[in-house]
């Protein structure tokens, strides 16, 4: 999996300011062709969201356009969009704005 | 009523009652997902398999609208105007994952054409249908693999919104896409009826 090597504590330089940690996330989009009642299953069978939060979630991706299903570092980001691209879900992985 | 899934059995799987018709529809266009997605790297006995495992994928996206659908990058807005960054990221991602997601997918439509081949020759229904039965392993592979296929078929179709969808509804029976319009209504019923052994309220 392609990820940036992170700078561990011990290898900064003194006078550097450490570079805070930004999360990612996997953004999801709409799409005409999935069923809302397949994203929300999605999202209840990869995340273990409640059924309340999938829903809420595919609601999101369905009216707003998109939703920010998940979020961490970037290697887990990775995963969480080939596992949505897996499901045929629109899935995209950004740094948390 | 054939072409819907039901409930089966405690372990959370599902069977549908389909006709002979809807048996070869159903593979037909499975087959075509599969040629469509192409051939497996492993398959090919010259390759060392070893080799094979760090094969890297492609880098750009498919040029086939349907196949980038499958195949979507995994960096960049889609929204917005295309940025360096995200370009040389979704290449990158794609490189290495990519073979492996072709693969997945391959596997899935293959199990839905072994499924159904063995359905083809299973006893019959009272009405003469072939009964597929999925357990729940099975049911997730095949919601996976109705979703490909629908995805593909819409693209084919142009479906860009809600709007295009609802014109296709209204399509003329003399239109030659209206019996691609059926099959993707039709697996639609069939991919909602599935989620929903699934998802008991």
């Amino acid at each position: 999996m392609p990820v940036e090597i992170e700078r561990t504590e011990e290898q900064a330089t003194p006078d550097e300011a450490p570079v805070p940690e930004v999360p990612w996330v996997t953004v999801v989009h709409n799409d005409p062709v999935n069923l809302m009642s397949y994203v929300t299953y999605v999202f209840q069978a990869y995340f273990g969201y409640s059924k309340d939060k999938a829903k809420k979630l595919m609601l999101d991706v369905h009216h707003k356009g998109r939703a920010v299903v998940s979020q961490g570092s970037r290697e887990e980001m990775e995963r969480d969009v080939q596992a949505m691209h897996g499901y045929g879900l629109w899935a995209t992985l950004q740094r948390e704005s | 009523m054939p072409g819907f899934f039901e409930s089966a059995g405690a372990d959370g799987g599902a069977s549908v009652a389909l006709d002979d018709g809807e048996l070869s529809v159903l593979r037909s266009l499975t087959v075509q997902l599969l040629e469509l997605i192409g051939p497996d790297q492993h398959e090919n006995e010259d390759v060392d398999p070893l080799q094979a495992l760090f094969a890297e994928g492609p880098s750009e996206p498919p040029r086939d609208p349907a196949l980038a659908r499958l195949f979507p990058d995994a960096y960049g807005d889609p929204g917005a105007p295309a940025d360096e960054a995200a370009v040389t990221r979704s290449a990158e991602f794609r490189r290495y994952t990519e073979n492996e997601l072709r693969t997945r997918k391959r596997e899935r439509l293959l199990a839905m054409v072994h499924g159904l081949d063995e359905a083809r020759g299973a006893p019959r229904d009272r009405e003469g249908n072939a009964v597929l039965t999925l357990d729940r392993a099975a049911s997730d592979g095949w919601l996976g693999g109705l979703n490909d296929l629908r995805l593909v078929i819409g693209a084919r179709l142009g479906i860009e919104d809600e709007s295009t969808t609802e014109k296709l509804f209204d399509l003329p029976d003399e239109d030659p896409r209206k019996a691609m319009v059926i099959a993707f209504l039709w697996l639609g019923s069939l991919q909602e009826t599935l989620v929903d052994t699934l998802l008991p309220e």
